[in-house]
């Protein structure tokens, strides 16, 4: 039972308007797995969620979804997964225990009262309840949002972006609650921008141009893409970062606070370009392991030379 | 735990959207407003309304006499624009109820010996009896009887007969308003009414009904959970039932209090025809909804509708005065049967056995639009 994958499709492609925005991506999640779904925006990652769950239908492409043909059993697949759109999509005329309700009963959920009850406590929004869902914060809607798509205590959980603008304590508390399904066999398919994010998934899928670019377990991603980085520190950043970008040798060149991450494919051309701004007084250079957003930048700027 | 979503019809899900709706209009207090304030305002709009002219009006002849004055009457009556002929006949009653079913507007009868009476200076009458619950229909065409008459029967006054051209008509004609004797233009325009705000409502809510879901992003959402079209349909559109109702309650008050309009007939039927009429409109907006790609489109496709409603039904001209093109439009239209069941139920008192004629084109149309709703639905985002 546990050996067949939660999500186990290939060659989804989606046409629109002539231009394929999800080209011939496979996609295999273990049950119980948490897989980060990264790209660049309008990569396909909404669209790709969407074929999945049946919300839009392939052009091409087969597969299954916890055991039912994404395409021939949509249905069945709809009563055991928890989707959480990108865009608000709950109802901003209705309270917040209404949308609750109504999403609860739309499953058909016996012990509706109590799990919307949970569901209130668990947010910190049992006081709230009669608020218009209107009225919340950007950050509280995205998390009423979540609860909403996690009341029927769904098996697989399609989230898209789930934790966009909501602040860092809460989304600690959804990654704890994120691990705690995943332990009880939840698998989860999330879709983000946030490296710190990335870090806490399995294994990630990185899309880009509606090509899928790599997938490995989060251990494995940066020998994969084999970056090579440097630590640049001292007076004068900004003129050393407008002196390495573009330099041969030199694949990514990103700012972090006081310091400059430099990386590139090949070790000692990196070197041979560094060695250009290792004289300037006050500047010191260092090996560091190549990190996971230098990784993607990398990813995000060969995707572009490959497709445009 | 969870039942997987392959029941083919939950009650539990369609109570929710149902309720979900409820909810939503309650708090829309504007469109709500808008919804009951509509049949006041159109009411004393229309209350009072404009008397046409109008003509070819379908006549039935009931001749128990014969003769060439006869024959000249019928001829200059066929002749005249203001009436069809439709049949002649000389059984007694056929005559009335093809008035009463609405075959006929005019029922017009020449008695026994009459031309025989008319020489012996007896001035027979002549019965014109009229459909008068159409008072529009009605009004114009009875006045114009005179001048066809005396047109007729003048070229056959001659010789031995000169005498009788002169001084009053050697006849009579005795005119009969059925069904709304007063002929109060009100009677006819405010049920009719009913059957137009009915309409434009309860089309216009429903058209919007998931155009708005898609425009406010609530239904990539609603469309990822079991939920099934025909569970989203019928929840979506039975709040606006009562909706309906309170409209008809409306009118029917308004009318009693300001117009004085009599409800002759069962009250079990109107209610009946009225269930019907509303749900078609409820499913027509529904199914323009499933069409329409935003609200403005929907907007657009209800007045769409709206209009040859207005124009084509009966509500503005008599129907039978239409060319065959628009009656024949008019047959598909809902507003044509509700208006006939209306007039047939409140003012000519008519019951259960009388409604069936325009009750199952409504019927038909009914499950037609709900088949099509069904078959537009779409349950993906593409
Ligand atoms: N319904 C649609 N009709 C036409 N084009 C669409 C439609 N939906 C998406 N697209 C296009 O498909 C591409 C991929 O969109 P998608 O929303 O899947 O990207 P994404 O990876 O989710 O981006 P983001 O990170 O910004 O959310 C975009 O170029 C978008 O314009
Ligand atoms: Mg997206």
């Amino acid at each position: 039972m546990s050996e067949a994958p939660a999500i186990a499709v290939e060659g989804m492609t989606k046409i629109f308007g002539g231009r394929k925005v999800v080209d011939a991506v496979d996609l295999t999640v273990p049950r119980g797995a948490i897989y980060g779904f990264l790209g660049p925006n309008g990569s396909g990652k909404t669209t790709t969620i969407r074929m999945v769950c049946g919300l839009l239908r392939p052009d091409a492409g087969r597969g299954t979804c916890l055991g039912h043909d994404v395409i021939a059993d949509a249905q069945a697949i709809k009563g055991r997964t928890g989707y959480m759109t990108q865009r608000f999509s709950l109802y901003e005329d209705l309270s917040i225990r209404e949308n609750l309700d109504f999403v609860a009963r739309l499953y058909r959920l016996s012990d509706r009262r109590a799990r919307v009850d949970r569901a209130l406590e668990e947010l910190g929004l049992a006081a709230r309840s009669r608020q218009l869902a209107g009225t919340l914060s950007g950050g509280w809607k995205q998390r009423l949002a979540l609860a909403a798509s996690m009341i029927h205590a769904p098996d697989l959980l399609l989230l898209d972006e789930p934790t966009a603008g909501v602040d860092p304590k809460a989304r600690r508390d959804f990654w704890d609650q994120i691990r705690k399904f995943s332990a009880r066999g939840v698998t989860t398919l999330v879709s983000t921008h946030y490296m710190d994010e990335a870090v806490q998934c399995d294994a990630i899928a990185f899309i880009a141009y509606g090509r899928k670019l790599l997938d490995a377990p989060i251990a494995e991603v940066q020998a994969r893409v084999g970056l090579f980085a440097r630590l640049v520190r001292g007076p004068g950043l900004d003129a050393i970062a407008e002196a390495l970008r573009g330099a041969a040798g030199i694949a990514v060149v990103a700012r972090f606070g006081a310091e400059l991450h430099v990386a590139g494919t090949d070790e000692s051309a990196l070197d041979r370009a560094l060695a250009a701004i290792a004289g300037r007084p006050g500047v010191t250079i260092g090996p560091i392991e190549a990190g996971l957003e230098e990784t993607f930048i990398h990813l995000m700027a060969q995707s572009t030379d490959t497709f445009r | 735990m969870n039942t997987p979503g392959d029941r083919p019809f939950s009650l539990a899900r369609m109570a929710a959207v149902f309720l979900k709706e409820l909810v939503q209009m309650r708090r829309d207090r504007l469109t709500f407003a808008i919804m009951l304030g509509i049949p006041v305002v159109q009411l004393l709009l229309f209350g009072y309304a404009i008397d046409t002219d109008p003509r070819h009006l379908p006549m039935v002849v009931e001749r128990r006499a014969d003769g060439p004055m006869v024959r000249s009457l019928i001829a200059s009556l066929r002749a005249s624009s203001y009436f069809d002929i439709i049949a002649v006949t000389d059984r007694a009653g056929e005559g009335e109820a093809m008035l009463r079913d609405g075959r006929a507007s005019f029922l017009l009868s020449i008695p026994e010996g009459f031309e025989e009476r008319l020489v012996r200076g007896e001035r027979p009458q002549i019965l014109i009896a009229a459909d008068a619950s159409d008072p529009v229909a009605a009004g114009g065409p009875l006045g114009a009887l005179d001048e066809i008459a005396r047109r007729a029967l003048a070229p056959e006054l001659i010789g031995p007969l000169a005498g009788l051209a002169q001084g009053p008509p050697p006849y009579e004609i005795v005119r009969l308003r059925m069904f709304n004797p007063a002929s109060v233009t009100a009677f006819n325009i405010v049920p009719g009414l009913l059957g137009v705000i009915l309409t434009m409502t309860m089309v216009m809510i429903t058209s919007i009904a998931l155009t708005r879901e898609s425009e406010r992003g609530t239904m990539e959402a609603l469309l990822a959970t079991p939920v099934r079209p025909a569970e989203i349909m019928i929840g979506k559109t039975t709040p606006y039932i009562l909706v309906g109702a309170v409209q008809t309650l409306l009118v029917l008050i308004a009318g009693r209090l300001l117009f004085a309009i009599p409800f002759t007939g069962s009250l079990g039927a109107f209610t009946l025809a009225a269930a019907v009429f509303i749900f078609t409109n409820l499913m027509l907006g529904y199914l323009i909804s499933t069409v329409a790609r935003t609200q403005m489109q929907a907007m657009q496709m209800t007045f769409f509708i709206f209009l040859p409603s207005i124009l084509l039904s009966g509500f503005m001209f008599p129907f039978a005065a239409m060319p065959v093109w628009a009656q024949a439009i008019g047959e598909g239209l809902p507003l044509t049967h509700f208006l006939r069941l209306v007039r047939e139920i409140m003012l000519k008192g008519g019951g259960y056995a009388d409604i069936w004629n325009d009750l199952w084109p409504l019927l038909v149309t009914l499950a037609l639009f709900t088949l099509g709703a069904l078959a537009r639905f779409r349950r993906t985002l593409d």
